[in-house]
């Protein structure tokens, strides 16, 4: 077997997928924040200024919504958390220090990708939904008052929990060198996915011999 | 009104100008004295050249059936069954109540968009408003409106034009019975203290002030026949407050969130400060493929247990 050839994580699709997604995010996130706090109103000016901010701003989160529910799609399978999950949370202090022994080996994501994909999604769903509620243009007056106030409430929750997963979301891929490769271009090389999800690597190279994992550490 | 007389300002986290010691000025609408003869709403419309739409008769005496971005006040009609089976007609005339701790403004996320003056009208700055309807969430009293035309909201602006330059709201002015007076808010709480008195020697037990403590009291001020039960003047609040919702959702909770954010972002930045990237070094140092002859590099050492001394191999 070929052990220099790259092994393709994600196709274009996918990779299509989470960038518009990712795209999105940031326009509502940002068009969000403005609202959020009057430190952040400024951020309105990007989007031409406040009435257009807010006209903008729920049509971008419900377009993420909708391709965020293409990545739900592609994805679901590989996020059930299994017995291994479990160890990799609790090891997860020696995998913050780049430790690796006692770490054990995991599929296409391990645990904290995992609930991630299941936080996300939790949160998307809290935002359409309160986001509908007090879209003030359209939806607003099918609602009581009280709803409209929790939805409020809930949807700056919500946004606020999504926000601080897509920091550690993009520390991740800054942290873990070649997880951003493999989401802008594709592939990872074998090193890569024997060393970060050896599970997955096994699975799609056929390769059944388990590498030692304690081999090294640092 | 002169920026000056800014004491509070939506979304504005630093001190706003609070030089100028206004009194604080009251309308005080005394429903007892109320004929429902809506010349109230015509000098509002008048005044600040308002045309609502023309509607429909919906069976009550209310006219147009609710507040609106053209309608800024409006009379609402009770019929009103006692205990002793007598009706009593009870007439409110509904509109911004000038809350001294406004919920409009604590909600409002556009800087400028909701003022509060220190003579204690709260206005709204349309210029600045995004039509975002957070002060309709905000506020105990529902009353802000958003115009399907221009998608800003509106609500009476206790003519705050007019008394400015010392004039008394329009529709005080044209009020037939005297049921709407304006002045001070001591002068109207004194007038309503005897009116009160006045009530209540004709029987009228719980007559009293509705000048909720609630929202910090407002400028807007009711005398009512029964000041124990004001829910039956068309559902206006026994308690009103700014919802605890709102108070969570535009209070501590959001500096917090904020701190929150930044800190998860120093977070990341210090763990690659101190902990450092994960490499893979097969990527980062590929085994080079060549058959050529290594010499042993002296900066190697071997260390052996198992030799006398344990100091390994000494430097070639």
């Amino acid at each position: 077997m070929n052990d220099n050839k790259p092994i393709l994580r994600y196709n274009a699709n996918e990779r299509s997928n989470h960038w518009v997604v990712a795209i999105l995010f940031v326009l509502a996130g940002l068009s969000g924040l403005a609202l959020f706090h009057p430190a952040l109103f400024w951020l309105s000016h990007l989007f031409g200024g406040g009435p257009w901010m807010r006209i903008l701003h729920p049509f971008i989160g419900v377009a993420m919504f909708v391709f965020f529910l293409g990545l739900v799609l592609r994805f679901w399978r590989a996020n059930f958390i299994t017995a291994n999950d479990r160890l990799w949370l609790r090891r997860i202090d020696r995998v913050m220090l780049n430790k690796e022994e006692g770490v054990p080996p995991i599929g296409k994501y391990n645990a904290g990708q995992k609930l991630l994909f299941w936080t996300l999604l939790a949160c998307m769903l809290v935002l359409l939904v309160s986001g509908v509620v007090i879209w003030r243009a359209y939806f607003s007056h099918w609602f009581g008052i009280d709803v409209i106030r929790l939805s409020a409430l809930l949807h700056a929750l919500a946004a606020f929990v999504l926000i601080l997963s897509i920091i550690v979301h993009i520390y991740a891929g800054i942290w873990i060198k070649g997880s951003i490769g493999a989401m802008l271009h594709g592939w990872v090389s074998r090193a890569w996915a024997r060393k970060h999800h050896e599970l997955w690597y096994r699975d799609v190279t056929g390769d059944k011999t388990p590498h030692n994992h304690g081999r090294k550490e640092g | 009104m002169a920026s000056q007389d800014i004491i509070a300002r939506s979304a504005t986290t630093t001190v706003p100008p609070s030089v100028r010691q206004q009194q604080e000025v009251a309308k005080l609408i005394d429903t007892t004295k109320c004929i429902g003869c809506k010349a109230c709403q015509v000098a509002c419309s008048e005044w600040n050249e308002l045309r609502d739409e023309v509607g429909h008769n919906h069976g009550t005496y209310d006219n147009p059936q609710d507040l609106s971005a053209e309608t800024w006040t409006l009379m609402r009609f009770t019929e009103h069954e006692r205990d002793d089976g007598n009706l009593e007609w009870l007439i409110r005339k509904d509109g911004c109540m000038h809350c001294a701790e406004p919920g409009c403004l604590k909600a409002c996320p556009s800087p400028g968009a909701i003022i509060k003056h220190a003579n204690g009208i709260v206005d709204f700055n349309q210029d600045h408003c995004i039509g975002c309807g957070y002060c309709i969430t905000g506020c105990p009293f529902n009353i802000p409106r958003i115009s399907q035309k221009d998608h800003k909201a509106y609500k009476c602006t206790l003519c705050s034009d007019r008394v400015t330059v010392g004039l008394e709201p329009a529709c005080v002015k044209t009020c037939p019975t005297g049921a709407i007076v304006f002045g001070s808010k001591e002068e109207m709480k004194v007038h309503a203290d005897e009116r009160i008195v006045d009530l209540k020697s004709r029987g009228y037990e719980n007559a009293g002030l509705y000048d909720p403590d609630g929202v910090g009291g407002t400028h807007v001020m009711y005398v009512l026949h029964h000041a124990d039960t004001p829910r039956i003047y068309a559902g206006l609040p026994d308690q009103p407050v700014i919802s605890p919702l709102v108070g969570l959702w535009k209070g501590f909770s959001k500096p917090l969130a904020l701190l929150a954010m930044g800190a998860a972002v120093l977070a990341g930045f210090f763990h690659y400060v101190r902990v450092g990237p994960q490499r893979v070094e097969e990527d980062e140092h590929p085994a080079p493929v060549d058959n050529t002859v290594h010499p042993v590099d002296p900066a190697v050492h071997v260390y052996d247990p198992n030799r006398p001394g344990g100091q390994g191999e000494q430097r070639p």
